[in-house]
């Protein structure tokens, strides 16, 4: 395994095999290009699948995906697809998430329940978001491409307009409560602090379904968010947990961000209902490949920790 | 009868004294560098014996190489509602975080089993200072399942052939450490077993540590953490970006 381009792992504190964490890089990285996500949701798993300690693959993960949507932040930025108000907003919330997420982890980590948890994150969050992307790319396959007819008759979730004090998202077509977006970023900025995930695969349903964002601005704006909250949880990481390893960060990225230019040049040839039919796919597959982890007896029942 | 009793009390203390070992390993220092994979130690000696004559009696050498010890918490999991979760754990002062043993026959044929849990000859005598609760039944499973996951990780093992002795004067060990090792002090323990009885030991120590880039990253991101976490953005950032520059010219 460690035969090929042997890479030591200087906060991991182990070998691993430098070809394959480039590759794994460049699989999130044309996940992120095609699809508008960062991919942490696959990088995150898979590090801690091949050994690297699970806060450290957390951490560099994070760090990884900073790197994976810089470019996509710009190119959006450019054809005017960021809603610079409506990111700020989400960011401010994401940031004060990841806080509060840094504290969770360490009391998580403190009575040892922090892998159950960011295994039944996965598992629910995975889940549900995967499984809503399958029902509704079904759907559009079978209306055959009839997707632009779809008319949506309610801009955003009712108990967004019940929120106190409205602002104006002009590029997002809003005037609502900048209460909404804030939380929603809170949110996201725990479970990118708990979870090692950007987010967008929840971000960009959420920004589309319960704000009710203009289409052309949720993916930019998702990206800017994930961008700013994902280079404030490396920091909280850097800070706290001390794990984040350059070096594995680095593998990562070099991967990604070749990974990232293929994703999309793609995703401008393919058709969108069949890249989310197979973004929903790979989705479920991972919650389904952490649900059978917590329900079948692992190989191995015994774990350390630090006293 | 008395006679005979000085006599042989005199015999055994002369052999007591008279084996001695002299170990040597092959590095005294274990770098960790850019592309460490593990090194192969090897421990070497030989058994002397003062009166000119070879060991004479039968030999048998153990060496046991120990990692730096360090307090832990083993935790244990258990299916709740169906779901598999750390339920119980138990606490360990002494957990070494490498252990090896090499003989140059199975411990068992050596010496029995008292001897062999004073001496710590396997990794199944390991004192791992258990705190806390204080059930050995229940302390036992919990050192089990230790020795079963650093096992697994390469960190804990026995050869039970690793040792081969020539002319019962000559002895060496190979023992694989493994890149995941901690860095630290690791002592090799040596031990002259004759009739099941430990006539001599010897220790030697080796370093691992890290050098070089990977000793500059470890202290960086430990000394500055801010400064590091601010490089890690940086290098993100900036990688992103050049790779969206290059290939927008393409």
């Amino acid at each position: 395994m460690e035969d090929i381009l042997p890479v030591y792992l200087p906060i991991a504190n182990l070998s691993v095999n430098g070809f394959l964490i480039v590759l794994l890089g460049a699989v999130t990285g044309v996940l992120s290009g095609l699809f508008g996500v960062g991919g942490g949701f696959l990088t995150t798993p898979l590090l801690i699948f091949y050994g690297i300690p699970p806060t450290v693959a957390a951490a560099s993960a994070s760090t990884q995906v900073t790197g994976a949507s810089v470019s996509g932040v710009l190119a959006h930025s450019r054809r005017g697809g960021v809603d610079y108000r409506m990111g700020a907003v989400t960011v401010g919330g994401g940031i004060f998430g990841a806080i509060i997420g840094a504290f969770l982890f360490r009391l998580l980590q403190a009575v040892g329940q922090i892998d159950i948890v960011i295994n039944i994150l996965y598992v629910v969050m995975l889940g549900a978001i995967g499984g809503l992307m399958l029902q509704e790319a079904l759907a559009t396959i079978r209306s055959d491409g009839e997707t632009t007819k779809k008319v949506r008759n309610r801009r955003h979730h009712p108990l967004i307009a019940a929120l106190p004090m409205r602002w104006r998202f002009y590029r997002s077509g809003l005037y609502i409560s900048p209460l909404a977006p804030f939380l929603l970023g809170f949110i996201i900025g725990i479970l990118t602090m708990l979870m090692g995930v950007g987010g967008g695969f929840i971000l960009v349903p959420a920004m589309l379904y319960i704000l009710g964002m203009s289409g052309n601005v949720v993916v930019g704006t998702s990206l800017f968010q994930i961008l700013f909250v994902t280079m404030a949880t490396t920091m909280m990481h850097a800070l706290t947990t001390q794990a984040v390893d350059i070096v594995l960060a680095g593998l990562l990225l070099l991967g990604s961000v070749i990974g990232a230019q293929f994703g999309t040049q793609i995703a401008m040839k393919a058709k969108p209902e069949i890249l989310r039919f197979v973004l929903a796919a790979i989705v479920l597959a991972v919650a389904l490949r952490m649900l059978v982890g917590l329900a079948v007896q692992p190989d191995e029942i015994y774990t350390v920790a630090p006293l | 009868m008395r006679a005979l009793f000085v006599l042989f009390a005199a015999f055994f203390l002369m052999g007591q004294r008279d084996a001695i070992l002299v170990p040597a390993v092959s590095q005294d220092e274990v770098q960790v560098r850019q592309g460490f994979t593990g090194t192969e130690l090897l421990l070497y000696g030989a058994i002397l014996d003062p009166r000119g004559q070879r060991g004479g009696a039968e030999y048998d050498i153990v060496v046991v190489l120990k990692g730096p010890t360090e307090p832990i918490t083993i935790r244990e999991k258990d299916r709740i509602a169906g779901v598999w979760m750390n339920a119980q754990s138990s606490d360990f002062r002494s957990a070494p975080s490498f252990f090896a043993v090499a003989a140059s026959r199975p411990v068992e044929e050596i010496v029995d089993e008292r001897t062999a849990a004073i001496y710590e000859l396997g990794t199944e005598f390991i004192q791992l200072s258990p705190t806390g609760q204080i059930d050995p039944e229940e302390q036992a499973r919990f050192a089990a399942g230790l020795v079963d996951l650093r096992h697994r990780l390469g960190l804990y093992n026995e050869d039970m052939s690793g040792v081969t002795i020539n002319e019962q004067v000559l002895y060496q060990a190979r023992i694989q450490l493994p890149s995941n090792v901690i860095t630290g002090e690791y002592t090799a323990e040596t031990f002259a077993i004759s009739d099941g009885r430990v006539i001599a030991s010897a220790i030697a120590e080796v370093e691992v540590r890290k050098v070089g880039f990977e000793r500059l990253v470890e202290v960086f991101s430990q000394r500055f953490a801010l400064l590091y976490g601010l490089l890690a953005v940086g290098l993100s950032v900036s990688m992103g970006w050049i790779a969206g520059r290059l290939f927008a010219m393409v």
